[in-house]
């Protein structure tokens, strides 16, 4: 019951952060971005790709949005395929419609198993960051470094040899990651990530193999987070959105660009229910003034340039 | 452990006696920025676990490290638009970890009141002699980076033990006299200041600070949408304003710089802070303030006026 002393020791009480990953800083002290021909807001839709196992380990922890019941959960199984048969292709449109130009982070277990899929997604020509294994693979310390280093590889050599794209972004599995995950990304030939949720910008994150780019797939608009987590409404959900759009848009006025990240998934949005609201939200989002639909990658690497 | 802690009296919400806020004003309006460190690496705690996945736990630290980076300047300029001082809760470990906010804050005469040293280290388990160190080292850091003399608070992650109240009463006094350690945010039982008893029966006040409109409260407990968030201090504010005219009342914001400055939930935010602000009889004050005018001129009072609804029939 009682605490020992190490309890009262404060290793890390000194300037900056407690680990040493990147530098403390505050946004609104850094130099400001400007984006291309003069663009205010990039519009950074990510769309996750994902396959949850049946036979779910939950190691060390059920996925959010994986099985809950009972072993073989069809439910959770076949509506999360619901995602890549149906709602995808509703996503699809809604983006050709718009004008959006989405970054998909595909599971490589899906890459591997659903070729039309695959080949649909690589024949857009949009970007295709990796999402890791698959929703099950989850990353943490009880991997142990070298079966960590093999399933970061793995999904890698798979899903780039599956594209034919280099890829060079990631997303972990419920953006859970072990100690050393970030240090693996950068020796398989990751530039940016999208896992440390503590910024509205990119920022450079220290790893044992060189940089990495912190890129801000802010979770709190996601649509898992606000309509089945938060359970608000999905005119709720557009209201949100549309204001973080507004927000984001007026402060870039007077610090430079900003970025809207959206993290949307097929198997929610997608839904016929849905749909008509997610394209409400593209459409007012897509006709800011001053809004850059760009790829991952592309605001990555126009953001580095002006480091 | 006690059936009840025994810090206040039953006190009925009618026939009190009338409160007069400075200027005649009917609600006295504070508004508390947590402002807070946690760690990534706590140490163990038996009683309550820091984060709810094994370390490094990414979600609840890169959130709240994304309020320091991005959300507090976001808070305090609007905060600044409505001329609202903030009163912080404040993990004085930020001090050390980041004191360019400690800066910006101290530039505007806002409040610091100590919440501990992290946010991850817990009452829990803690001896009364390393309770008492651990509020002396969070009041003596605060008065080292700011020069203030902590009057209130609001213990780490509401962790507390029996003799909290009492431990940050008496290291208080004894680091600054009557000006330090002087009120409580810890309890949520009234609209107004209460008088608490303490063993060293100092005069001492609970300050109310509001869990119902405490932004993680509404965004992460009870998952309010920020529209309606926004509505409910507006609600809030409309009764207590209206009940000031009797006497006067006080509401209290609790705010995080990882919640209410979201992108996505500022437009509500600001809708409620521009509202509550366009009336003419709010006293815009902080917690130090409110303590100090209720024990100067209402506390004696108080203690009578209980005294006498205690008496059984």
């Amino acid at each position: 019951m009682t605490l020992d002393k190490a309890y009262f020791d404060y290793p890390h009480r000194s300037y900056g952060m407690d680990h040493d990953r990147y530098d403390w800083s505050m946004l609104n002290d850094r130099k400001p971005v400007e984006w291309p021909e003069g663009k205010k807001l990039a519009l950074w839709v990510n769309v996750p790709l994902q396959f949850f196992p049946l036979n779910q380990k939950g190691d060390p922890f059920k996925v959010p949005g994986g099985m809950t019941m009972p072993y073989p959960d069809l439910r959770h199984f076949s509506l999360r395929q619901y995602g890549n048969r149906i709602g995808i292709y509703r996503f699809l449109k809604a983006f050709d419609q718009y004008g959006v130009k989405p970054t998909f982070a595909m599971n490589t277990r899906l890459a591997e198993t659903n070729p039309y899929l695959l080949n649909r997604i690589v024949e857009r020509g949009d970007e295709i960051a990796c999402h890791g294994y698959h929703m099950d693979a989850i990353h943490w310390n009880g991997l142990g470094n070298d079966v960590e280093n093999e399933l970061i590889k793995t999904s890698l050599d798979s899903l780039r040899k599956l594209t034919g794209q280099e890829i060079k972004g990631w997303l972990s599995p419920a953006k859970n990651e072990s100690d050393h995950t970030p240090d693996l990304l950068a020796a398989h030939g990751i530039e940016y990530f999208s896992d440390w949720v503590n910024d509205d910008m990119p920022y450079q994150f220290r790893t044992s193999n060189g940089e990495l780019t912190a890129m801000p797939l802010t979770t709190e608009t996601e649509d898992h987070f606000v309509i089945n987590g938060n359970k608000h409404s999905e005119d709720s959900w557009v209201e949100q959105v549309c204001d973080a759009a507004d927000f984001l848009r007026k402060e870039a006025d007077t610090q430079g660009g900003r970025i809207l990240a959206l993290n949307i998934h097929p198997w929610l949005m997608g839904q016929p229910h849905r749909i008509a609201k997610l394209e409400k939200a593209l459409e007012y989002i897509t006709q800011i003034d001053g809004a850059w639909p760009a790829y991952a990658g592309e605001i990555r690497n126009n953001w580095i340039s002006q480091q | 452990m006690k059936e009840d802690p025994g810090y206040f009296d039953y006190w009925p919400y009618e026939n009190r006696p009338k409160i007069e806020w400075p200027n005649g004003a009917k609600v006295a309006f504070w508004v508390a920025p947590n402002i807070e460190y946690y760690e990534l690496n706590p140490p163990a705690n038996s009683q309550r676990a820091p984060w709810p996945t094994p370390a490094p736990s990414l979600p609840g630290y890169t959130v709240r490290d994304w309020g320091n980076r991005v959300g507090h300047v976001r808070q305090m300029e609007l905060l600044d638009k409505y001329g609202i001082r903030g009163s912080i809760s404040l993990s004085t470990a930020l001090c050390d970890h980041h004191p360019e906010i400690i800066e910006l804050c101290k530039e505007r005469d806002w409040e610091f009141f100590s919440h501990g040293i992290y946010n991850t280290r817990y009452t829990y388990g803690m001896t009364e002699d390393q309770e008492r160190d651990m509020i002396r080292d969070s009041m003596e850091t605060i008065h080292k980076h700011t020069g203030q003399k902590c009057a209130g608070y609001l213990a780490p992650a509401l962790s507390h033990s029996d003799n909290t109240l009492d431990l940050f009463a008496e290291v208080g006094t004894e680091l600054f006299g009557d000006e330090g350690g002087i009120y409580t945010c810890d309890l949520f039982h009234d609209d107004q200041p209460t008088p608490i008893h303490l063993r060293s029966k100092k005069k001492f006040v609970s300050v109310p600070y509001s869990l119902e409109m405490n932004d993680t409260i509404a965004y992460v407990v009870n998952k309010i949408e920020p529209r309606r968030y926004g509505q409910q201090i507006k609600e809030n504010f409309d009764r207590l304003y209206a009940e000031g005219a009797e006497s006067g009342t006080i509401m209290c914001i609790p705010t995080h710089n990882y919640q209410v400055s979201y992108p996505h939930r500022m437009k509500a935010f600001e809708e409620a802070l521009d509202y509550i602000t366009s009336h003419d009889d709010v006293w815009v004050t902080t917690g130090r303030e409110i303590a100090e005018f209720f024990l100067d001129n209402y506390y004696d009072a108080s203690i009578a006026d209980i005294s006498s609804k205690q008496r059984t029939a």
